[in-house]
Parts: structure tokens; sequence; C-alpha cells
């Protein structure tokens, strides 16, 4: 029988767990480790949105950086170069990736599969374009440095704080989404498109709201990332990022809501770890994709679920 | 109630719906019969917008419903089942049901409440009445073959539609199935004043329950009228019934 609990207790519990531990983290007094969880909050919300799109629409998009990347820009040029407050610069930014994923989407949710692919790649490279050559806004390939945070931000901690303020309401906010009625409905158009259209749903509709939601909280990262960084580059917006949140989705896993949250941890410790050592990440990290791609088709949320599943059994 | 005006559709160069004039009367189980290939799946796909009419017309109680999409047809009033099972595979029976009630009362757009608890009761009606009730928690791609047709039953009914279509309704299933389906369908449509539309090729289900009959072949209409009448006509009787053999008995 379908249970009445929207949030089976064991993944309660490890939220409760994950948002008491990174409370504590500043305690540690370690800048390298809040700066490194900082960075992680913010890579896990940029691959959470993006499994809107990809895990609850089932459609994948090769462009997920650009949101990113309006957001950060937006964020950092309105408060640096037009001094707005934080207030209404982050809420522009956010506004801003939103807009643009809509207008992206309007386009793509006429195309499905590969074709939907290729587009959002291709409106993401727009993006890349013009951070690239509009060079007295952005600063192009230089980067838009000497970003002005707010006082209140200005400091490890405090930044570290909102960090996880803003990633833990936006993640809660999506949760919800997620396993709303839309959400629901967005994984029935997801398993069968027509089937979906013939119990009365706009299934483009569906998709395109799938696709906004994915790009605003897009936003929200890249604007926590270009005030953390105190700067933005072009790099943000190159298909190389979009590949990276992707792989990160993947190997959390897609159907589980918090699995690619799990992967955007991993990766980016593993990448942290690998530099330390050599300089041939990307070696590493096409093994990892062939390793996901090959043995862990539902990655690591997956594979956590099947060794639940083993020992409830009693195996 | 629903009405097509020289409908016609080619695939190619084949032509698969060839200028059908058609007419379903508010209340009737209509019945498209037909050999396999006729066209019926097409006609049904036609009247759904699931394809579009390269000439022609479709009107629903005086309404223009040519060229519209699916979702807009389905929000008229016409709910359909499809001739191969068509659910949502990864999702339950439970879910399977639940998104189609949610979707008739346009709740596929609320994002900001937990939807887990939505049309909850009336889902579990419906598949007690479909006699799901035991599977409503698992896997709708891990049913029987006759389990799935009659989830397919469900969804279609979840709409509240006034014109049901079925198409074949009872394919693949078992005989004591298929005399569970009849009985089922039969009862659906009188309790909820339903106009019924159906495909079948089993004739037992076709006599048991239609009230008048529409013949289709090679993507024209034959004949149309009464069950006996139907079953008498020679022309039927050559093409369709098999010389001699008479297909009710
Ligand atoms: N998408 C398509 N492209 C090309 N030909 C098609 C297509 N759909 C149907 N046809 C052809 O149109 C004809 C009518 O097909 P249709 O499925 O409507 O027949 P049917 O009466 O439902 O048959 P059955 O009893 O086997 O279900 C068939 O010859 C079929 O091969
Ligand atoms: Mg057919």
């Amino acid at each position: 029988m379908e249970s009445v609990r929207v949030m089976p207790r064991p993944v309660a519990a490890v939220c409760a767990v994950v948002v008491l531990a990174l409370l504590v983290v500043p305690l540690l007094d370690s800048r390298y480790l809040i700066d490194l969880f900082t960075e992680i909050m913010i890579y896990a919300l940029f691959a959470l949105s993006l499994n809107v799109l990809i895990g609850y629409s089932g459609n994948v998009s090769f462009g997920h950086a650009a949101y990113f990347a309006i957001g950060g820009y937006t964020c950092a040029i309105l408060l640096t170069t037009y001094e707005w407050g934080f207030a209404p610069a982050f809420a522009a930014a956010v506004i801003a990736s939103a807009l643009a994923a809509g207008l992206v989407a309007w386009f793509c949710v006429r195309l499905t599969d590969i074709y939907f692919a290729m587009l959002t790649l291709a409106f993401a490279m727009v993006v890349w374009g013009v951070a690239f050559k509009w060079r007295s806004v952005t600063g192009g390939d230089d980067g838009f440095v000497g970003v002005s945070v707010p006082a209140m931000l200005d400091s490890r901690i405090g930044f570290y704080y909102f960090t996880l303020a803003a990633t833990g309401l936006s993640a809660a906010v999506l949760w919800l989404i997620c396993h709303s009625a839309f959400g629901r409905c967005l994984v029935a158009v997801r398993e069968n498109r027509i089937r979906a259209g013939f119990v009365g749903i706009n299934t483009r509709l569906m998709r395109w709201w799938a696709f906004v939601v994915a790009g605003t909280f897009a936003g929200v990262a890249g604007a926590i990332f270009g005030m953390f960084h105190r700067g933005m580059y072009i790099e943000s917006a190159f298909w190389t990022e979009s590949a990276t949140v992707l792989i990160m989705t993947l190997l959390g896993g897609i159907y589980s809501f918090f699995g690619p949250a799990i992967g955007a941890a991993t990766l980016f410790v593993l990448e942290r770890l690998t530099n330390e050592y050599t300089e041939y990440w990307p070696i590493v990290l096409g093994m990892i994709l062939v390793g996901i791609l090959l043995f862990l088709p539902d990655g690591l949320a997956g594979l956590a679920r099947k060794l639940a599943s083993y020992r409830s059994r009693g195996g | 109630m629903l009405r097509t005006v020289d409908l016609f559709k080619h695939f190619g160069g084949f032509v698969a719906i060839d200028g059908v004039d058609f007419e379903l009367e508010e209340g009737e189980k209509h019945a498209i019969i037909g050999p396999n290939g006729a066209g019926k799946t097409t006609f049904f796909h036609l009247i759904t917008g699931h394809l579009r009419p390269d000439r022609g017309r479709i009107e629903y109680e005086g309404r223009e419903l040519t060229g519209l999409p699916p979702h807009r047809i389905v929000k008229a009033g016409l709910a359909r089942s499809f001739q191969r099972v068509n659910v949502y595979p990864r999702m339950s029976v439970f879910e399977n049901v639940q998104v189609a009630l949610m979707a008739r009362d346009n709740r596929h757009l609320t994002m900001f409440r937990i939807g887990a608890r939505f049309n909850r009761d009336e889902t579990l009606e419906l598949l007690a009445l479909v006699g799901l009730a035991e599977e409503a928690g698992e896997q709708a791609g891990e049913l029987a073959y006759g389990k799935q047709k009659q989830l397919e039953l469900a969804i279609a009914v979840a709409e509240r539609p006034r014109v049901l279509l079925l198409d074949e309704p009872t394919a693949g299933m078992s005989p004591s199935e298929t005399e569970e389906a009849i009985r089922l369908i039969q009862e659906i449509a009188d309790a909820r004043n339903l106009t019924l539309l159906f495909t079948e090729h089993d004739m037992t289900v076709v006599f048991g329950i239609a009230d008048r009959i529409t013949v289709l072949h090679n993507g024209g209409v034959i004949a149309s009228g009464a069950p006996d009448a139907v079953r008498g006509d020679p022309q039927v009787r050559s093409v369709y019934l098999g010389e001699g053999g008479d297909g009710a008995a």
C-alpha cells in the first residue's frame, strides 16, 4: 500500500544528521573545511536543480551551466558595477536566470531527446559567447573580478552560514516541488509522455515549468558562487561546466531526490584530492563516468538503496 | 454527439482512413470492427488528437476538435485506452491512477503542496472497482498483462469522460478475464452514463456489449447499424465475418 509518509524515516534521519553536521563545521575552525563545504553546498544545489529536469521530467540538458552563469554574473555585476544592495541584486540574479530559462525552454520543449539536449547546448554556447565578448560588462576572459560583497557576508563563517541557509532553503523548496502534484505528474510525463497527454496533461507546459524551476535554482547557486569567489569567470558558462554538473547528477543517481547532492559532494571532493596528486583529473573523471554508466546505472543513491534492502532482507 | 466528416489520413502512399463519415449518439455503446489493418486504431488516433487528419473534420457537441492536442480533447470529455498497454511502468499502480485524477482536477501545476495525499480515496475506489486494490503498491510495469489492461481502463475512466474510447479492451486476456472485463465495462458505462466507442476482434465481446456496430474495411465504412442488421449484411459477411461463418455465434 502506498504510504502516507512522504519522506521515508531513514531519509529524514540522514537529512537531519547532515544538516546538524553542516551546522557545526565552522566549529572545527578550519578555513580549508569551511571553504570546501561552502563550495560543496553550492554544487549540491546546482546538481539538485538540474535533476528536476533530468530525473523528474526526463529531459537531459547539456547546457545547465548557462543559468548558473547568468545568476552569478548578474548578481556580481549588479553588486559591483551598479552598487545595488545585496537583496535586490540577489533577487534580480535569480529572476534573470528564471527568465533566460523560460525563454530557452520555450524553444526546447518543442523538441525531445537528443534534439532537446543539443538545443540546450546551443543556447548555453550563446550565453558563453556573450560573457566572452561583452568585455566591458563581464570582463571577458579576464573574468569579472573584485565583486563587492555586503559587509554581513564578508566573514568566512558568515558566508558559510548564509550559504547553508540559502542552499538548505532552496533544497527544501525543490523537494516540495518534486513531491507536489506537479512533481508526480512530471514523473508521469517522464515515464510516458503520450499517455500523460491523454489524461489531460499539457506535457510541453509541464516540461517548460521543469526547465524554469531548474534554471531558477541554478541561478541561486550561481549567485552564491560568484559572491563566494568574489568573481565570475567564463569557464562557469562553458560546456565543460554543464558536463560536470551532469556527471555529478548521474553519479548521485537521477531517480532519487537527494542523489545528485551526494554526487556533487563526492565528485567535488574527488577532484580536490586528485588535483593534489596528479594533473590528470580529466582521465579520472572519464573513468568515473565509465564506472557509473557500466556499474551504477542508478548512481550512488541507487547503490545505497540496494544495500539497504539487502540488509533489511537479512542477507 | 461526436461526428466525423469526410475524415482522411494517409501514411506515405497508403490510405489508412478514406473519407469516413461517422456519427456517435449520446449514450450508445458503439463498436467499430474490421479486419487487421482496417484502420480502427488510426481512426481512434485521429479522433483523440494523436494524429492529425489530412482532410476532414471532427466535431464534438458542435465544437470543432480537429487539430487540437490530446490534452485539450481529454478536457473536452473524451478519454481513451490503448490497444497496446500504455501505462507509467516505473510508477506504482496507485500513482498511475492518481496522476489521472490530479490532471482531471487541474492539479498538475500545483507545485507548493505535497501531492501524495491528493485524490487518495478516489484512487483507491477506482482501483477497487477494476479489481486492483491488492496491487496498489506494485510497480505498474510488473503487473500481469491482463491486469495492466484493467489499469489502463481505470486510468481512462479516472478522467471522468463523457465519451470513452476503448481500443481492444480485452486483447490478450484469458477467457475468464475477458468475461470479467466485459462485465466491468458495462457496469462502468451504465453507472457513469458513458457513451462508449470501442474496437474489438472478439465477436462475443462485440455482440455482448454493442448496441450499434460500424464496420471498417480498407479505411472506409462498409456498414453501420444495429448488431443484427450488420450481422446479416452480405458485404460484411464476405469481407469480414468470413464466408458462411457466423462470427457472432
Ligand atoms: N504510423 C504509421 N505509419 C505507416 N503506416 C501505418 C501507421 N499506422 C498505421 N499504419 C497502417 O495503417 C493501416 C491501419 O492500421 P490500424 O492500426 O489503424 O489498423 P487496425 O484496424 O487498428 O488494425 P488491428 O486490428 O490490427 O489493430 C495498417 O495497414 C497499418 O500498417
Ligand atoms: Mg488497432
